[in-house]
């Protein structure tokens, strides 16, 4: 490179953190900030009459009386702490459903693609920029079960000989497996990308060296390809594991029964319920510090690859 | 595992129609045909409810479950105020939806754009952390980013809830989108042009507005449409920081779906549907256009797929 003369180094010195800035700033007081509110909030107290809170901007006068007290509700055998068991196996289960239906589907559409891959990733892709809230619409839909209607889905299952009566998706155990059904439609594409990605960047002459190797499909499978996608199949875990932590709107739209609340829906309840902010902000707290392990293992992993794909 | 595949033979031999259809589809070096169905019926699941959705938004009939014949009228009950099914909330929020995503795609296009720049270029003190920080907002679980600007506007900014705290909450989630999408370009345009144009006297402003921006055009415009689909798509932000006459349309889709009567929302929702993947097309044209004349091999749809995180 040329080494450019003294002035403009000077310049360019504050040029590019200036143009950075605006949106830096942007980010301080509108992301980061706002956290450091939900703290205040959650360790602040409340007005007696009206039950607003008041925020305690300053750490000095922390009080943690709410924190604790619904802290100890998570350990001890409360509403609060089955939300959050119920959280943890939708989630576990979802991203194993996810992994089992997505990888394959990954794995075809990045090595056998051929002529269609272009059309297979189009369709594949599609769901990502459907909004959320319609694809969930689409399956409250097909579940809505009436008096005089079983719903499009159950007559197509009234069809089959395992089935004999309409089944109402929206109540006992069956609603369990609906929550599901809709957290792994509503993710499953924001998996599917980045494992996508992975597969895609093997090499193939690894694949062809493994075989030439005398490796049969399976061992190659196994000890080539699958080492080689796990950072994929990380990255995809951590993406779709995040937000459904925060999630409250899957349960209430394709259940809206209190069996299948979860997290998020603790979180929503206490804060748009009227004196009970400071809890809701309390549970939010403690929902960031659960998954905040997990966000930033996989930012730095993130900025990792990103320097060495720099280099 | 290799125990399984040297026993197969044996038992294909046992029935050969059974045999054959095993040989079709466990071809170790042949097509893999199960995968090939498998990948099928994915795309067929992710889709066809969607679709099913729409259907019924041309419903002849008040259901969303029995297909009755072709009909416009649950289109028309959204605008059409002499319409026998007209409902005076689903425009509103359509207007409500448009609104907030067309003032989103400057402001955020703007702010991104040169943070990106900025980000990419500068080696100093403090980068390290901007470009960390700027990661933040696409991990966050999105109740936690709604819920903390809820809280801090009605208590330390005194930003009544409404579109303006909405617009501010979209400005803010699209940003790192943005700086994504125009980061990407940045590394594979590289620094050399503009050192090319300070070299020979421009100024770093110089550079960048007239280097720099026409060869950045094709990533500016496309994170443009891809501001507007994912704030028109946006719902948690949205409502969390929405009190009243603020409802868009996944609002409007959260607080209805159960309780609907009729296809009218479904309409609705497949405008909004229409409108976000109208979006999202043409970004990967121009991004498609911008690679051929490039003339990288890679398609822009492969590109867009490599998008991560």
């Amino acid at each position: 490179m040329a080494t450019p003369t003294g002035g403009i180094v000077g310049q360019r010195r504050w040029y590019y953190p200036a143009l950075a800035a605006p949106g830096i700033l942007w980010l301080l007081f509108l992301f980061i900030l706002p956290f450091y509110a939900i703290a205040a909030v959650a360790f602040g107290g409340r007005d007696q009459i009206f039950g607003l809170p008041i925020p305690a901007w300053n750490p000095l006068e922390w009080q943690y009386e709410t924190f604790s007290t619904t802290a100890g509700e998570l350990f001890a055998s409360s509403g609060l702490q089955a939300q959050f068991l119920r959280t943890l196996v939708y989630v576990v289960i979802s991203v194993t459903i996810c992994l089992v239906v997505g990888y394959p589907v990954a794995y075809y559409i990045a090595r056998y693609g051929g002529r269609l891959k272009v059309l297979l990733l189009t369709l594949m892709i599609a769901p990502f920029w459907m909004s959320y809230l319609m694809r969930m619409l689409a399956w409250v839909n097909l579940l809505a079960v009436k008096p005089d209607d079983p719903g499009l889905f159950n007559r197509l299952l009234l069809l089959t000989p395992f089935v004999n009566h309409p089944i109402n998706w929206s109540s006992g155990p069956v609603s369990h497996m609906t929550v599901i059904l809709g957290l792994v439609y509503g993710y499953i594409p924001f998996f599917i990308l980045p494992l996508y990605a992975a597969l895609d960047r093997i090499d193939k002459s690894q694949l062809e060296a493994s075989r030439d190797m005398g490796a049969n499909p399976a061992s190659t499978f196994w000890r080539v390809t699958l080492p080689l996608s796990r950072q994929g199949i990380l990255a995809g875990a951590v993406i779709i594991t995040l937000p459904m932590f925060g999630d409250y709107y899957t349960p209430n739209l394709m259940t809206a029964s209190p069996e299948n609340t979860m997290m998020g829906n603790a979180i929503d309840l206490a804060l748009q319920g009227q004196g009970k902010q400071p809890q809701g902000a309390a549970i939010t707290l403690l929902l960031s510090a659960f998954i905040g392990a997990l966000m930033i293992y996989y930012l730095v992993s993130v900025s990792r690859a990103a320097k060495e794909a720099v280099r | 595992m290799t125990t399984a595949e040297a026993t197969l033979p044996r038992e294909a031999a046992a029935s050969p129609r059974v045999g054959r259809l095993r040989a079709f589809f466990s071809n170790p070096w042949g097509k893999p045909r199960l995968l090939s169905v498998w990948t099928w019926l994915y795309i067929i699941w992710t889709i066809a409810p969607v679709l099913i959705a729409v259907q019924f938004s041309f419903n002849d009939g008040r259901s969303r479950s029995t297909f009755q014949g072709f009909s416009l009228q649950w289109y028309e009950s959204i605008w059409n105020e002499a319409s026998a099914n007209f409902d005076d909330t689903l425009l509103p929020a359509l207007i409500q939806s448009l609104k907030l995503a067309l003032l989103t795609m400057p402001i955020a296009t703007t702010l991104g754009v040169g943070l990106a720049i900025g980000l990419a270029r500068w080696r100093g003190r403090g980068s390290g952390a901007a470009n960390f920080l700027m990661l933040f907002p696409l991990v966050t679980p999105e109740i936690v980013m709604g819920a903390s600007m809820f809280l801090i506007f009605s208590n330390l900014y005194e930003i009544k809830l409404g579109t303006g705290a909405q617009l501010l909450g979209h400005v803010t989630f699209s940003l790192s989108y943005v700086v994504i999408v125009t980061r990407g370009r940045l590394f594979a345009i590289g620094r050399d042009y503009e050192e090319a144009a300070m070299d020979l006297g421009s100024s770093p402003a110089d550079a960048i507005r007239r280097v720099l921006l026409p060869l950045l055009a094709p990533a500016i415009l496309s994170s443009f449409f891809i501001v507007f689909a994912i704030s028109i798509d946006d719902f948690v932000i949205s409502q969390y920081l929405c009190v009243q006459e603020c409802t868009t349309i996944p609002i409007k889709i959260y607080n209805a779906a159960r309780n609907a009567g009729n296809p009218s929302l479904n309409a609705l929702a497949t405008i909004m549907m229409v409108l976000s993947l109208l979006s999202i097309t043409v970004a990967v044209l121009i991004l498609r256009w911008f690679n051929r004349r490039q003339g990288t091999g890679r398609s822009a749809v492969e590109d867009f797929a490599r998008f991560e995180i």
